[in-house]
């Protein structure tokens, strides 16, 4: 899985026409993937000001509006490809725009499979 | 849950498939499209024959469907080019075909497919879809599902193999001389994948990926048949079957992992494991010994201890040499070191498995981790192989693994 991480001063401090470049290499990658075969899914998220917390605390759901404004760093989408390398998938982590911005994080997703021991 | 009637259709059209893909392809050449035909005959077929019973000859009648399918396609194409009216689509087709229309398969259509599926211009992930879909006759969403993937994904994956395929200038066919034995063994490994995918899934809902354990075995059974002098494809079908064996007793209803030490033999399936050790045992003294008849002797002297501790380790041992002679992986490495300490002591063990420390292979892989763990439980240094279970089950990407690991560190004392 690709988590691909934003940060709004960041993203404040492009231009209109590299906020559309950034759109247009990221649509392209994801053309690429999926005549590949290896695009599995993927989202980009709505604005951290929109999460929702949900913690279940003695059994009673308690909800809270999401993260407090100095986070400086959001998780902004994430896409799952399905490669036949961890060196291919950290290929693809570099090619999402975001990683020259912010950072894109590659972590396996777990199987359900498994070898008895 | 299919009725019976619909599972014998499905198995009968299955065994046709790469028959009738073989018949059409060596007239037609053109991988790509006749794959796709034989597909939509195949889904024709599932749908008419139960309605009107089975043909006579349902080779002759798939192969005519998928014949006049890919008529169809070219002439459809070619109106398409030409921006003509296209005559043909307005062409009457009649709903059936003669009965008589007997195209005689030969019998090595199934392992020229396979060696066309193998082809090394294509990756594993895709030898192993295209493998699926054109000699095991699975459609593309049985295949999605087995991998847990979108369709559409598999899809795009089994066009771009066929496409590479054709790009490799591949034809269907015996193979090069020299490439036959390299082609051959991508074949057998394609197979040994297929099987371990349907094989390592533990429970839940996953039935269709025990599908393809079967299918697997199936499809060994037909190369063995094609090629019974083959020791390694003899070992390979031997090492399924006593494999697929144990499957009732390696894990529990809610998925959990149960090790093969404490698996409850009756549960094994004898005569699946019968199978395996005949296979193996009539095999081994005849021909050219290989990795596949080594691992399934290995397991079949596993499978000819009744209780875990009547277990024959210095035979297993011996088996394990002569396999890392021939391939010193360090998975083997790791199940030789498990096999020395059962029979000299965890210390032995220990010290096998101590150069894969510095093997950048292996380098944090919970496989070498939870061997480690194992071994310093045996050697009773349990504070250690506590911290080394608790590390392996953080390493592992596997959901059953990281359940039996955690539970085996949690079971050892803290110091």
């Amino acid at each position: 899985m690709m988590l691909i991480y934003s940060s709004p001063a960041t993203w404040d401090a492009l231009s209109q026409e590299e906020r559309d470049q950034l759109e247009r290499d990221h649509a392209e990658l994801y053309r690429e993937l999926v005549q590949s075969g290896e695009w599995v899914g993927g989202h980009a998220l709505a604005d951290p000001s929109r999460s929702i917390g949900v913690r279940v605390r003695g059994g009673v759901p308690i909800t809270s509006d999401g993260p407090y404004a100095e986070i400086k760093e959001h998780l902004a989408g994430y896409d799952v490809v399905d490669c036949d390398s961890l060196e291919r998938a950290l290929e693809i982590a570099a090619r999402i725009p975001d990683a020259a911005l912010c950072g894109v994080e590659v972590r396996p997703i777990m199987e359900v499979t498994g070898m008895e021991m | 849950m299919a009725e019976p009637e619909d599972r014998d259709l499905e198995a009968l059209l299955r065994e046709l498939a790469p028959r009738v893909l073989g018949a059409v392809l060596r007239r037609s050449g053109d991988f790509d499209r006749t794959e796709d035909a034989v597909q939509e005959a195949l889904l024709a077929a599932s749908r008419q024959w139960p309605a009107e019973g089975v043909p006579t000859n349902p080779h002759g009648w798939l192969v005519t469907v998928a014949s006049r399918r890919l008529t169809d396609q070219w002439r459809s194409e070619a109106a398409r080019r030409d921006r003509e009216a296209n005559a043909a689509a307005r062409e009457p087709t009649r709903a059936t075909p003669a009965a008589d229309a007997s195209i005689q398969p030969a019998a090595d259509d199934t392992l020229s497919l396979l060696l066309l599926c193998c082809h090394p211009a294509l990756s594993m992930a895709s030898q192993v879809a295209l493998t699926l879909r054109a000699v095991a006759g699975l459609t593309t969403a049985q295949i999605a599902s087995a991998f847990l993937v979108p369709e559409a994904t598999m899809t795009r994956r089994i066009t771009r193999a066929k496409r590479s395929i054709e790009a490799a200038g591949a034809r269907f066919g015996p193979p090069p001389g020299g490439d036959y034995a390299d082609r051959l063994n991508a074949v057998l490994h394609t197979l040994y994948l297929i099987f371990n995918e349907g094989y390592t899934t533990t429970g839940g809902d996953q039935l269709h990926r025990v599908e393809l354990t079967s299918e697997a075995i199936r499809l060994t059974r037909q190369i063995l048949r094609l090629l019974p002098e083959d020791g390694e494809v003899a070992g390979l079908l031997a090492l399924m079957l006593l494999t697929e064996a144990r499957r009732p007793a390696r894990a529990t209803e809610d998925g959990a992992l149960v090790p093969l030490a404490e698996q409850d033999r009756d549960r094994w399936d004898a005569a699946l494991l019968r199978e395996g050790i005949e296979l193996i045992t009539a095999t081994l003294p005849r021909s050219r010994v290989g990795p596949y008849q080594l691992q399934a002797a290995i397991a079949a002297v596993h499978a000819e201890a009744g209780r875990a501790e009547d277990t024959d380790w210095p035979q297993i041992v011996a088996l394990y040499q002569l396999l890392e002679r021939r391939s010193a992986s360090p998975m083997v490495i790791l199940s030789h070191a498990v096999a020395v300490a059962m029979v000299d002591g965890p210390r032995a063990g220990l010290e096998l498995i101590a150069p894969l420390e510095t093997d950048e292979r292996m380098a944090g892989h919970h496989r070498l981790t939870a061997v480690r763990a194992h071994l310093l439980e045996m050697a009773g240094e349990h504070a250690a192989a506590r911290i080394a279970y608790q590390l392996a089950a953080r390493q592992t990407t596997s959901r059953p693994e990281r359940r039996y690991l955690a539970t085996r560190a949690a079971q050892l004392p803290a110091r």
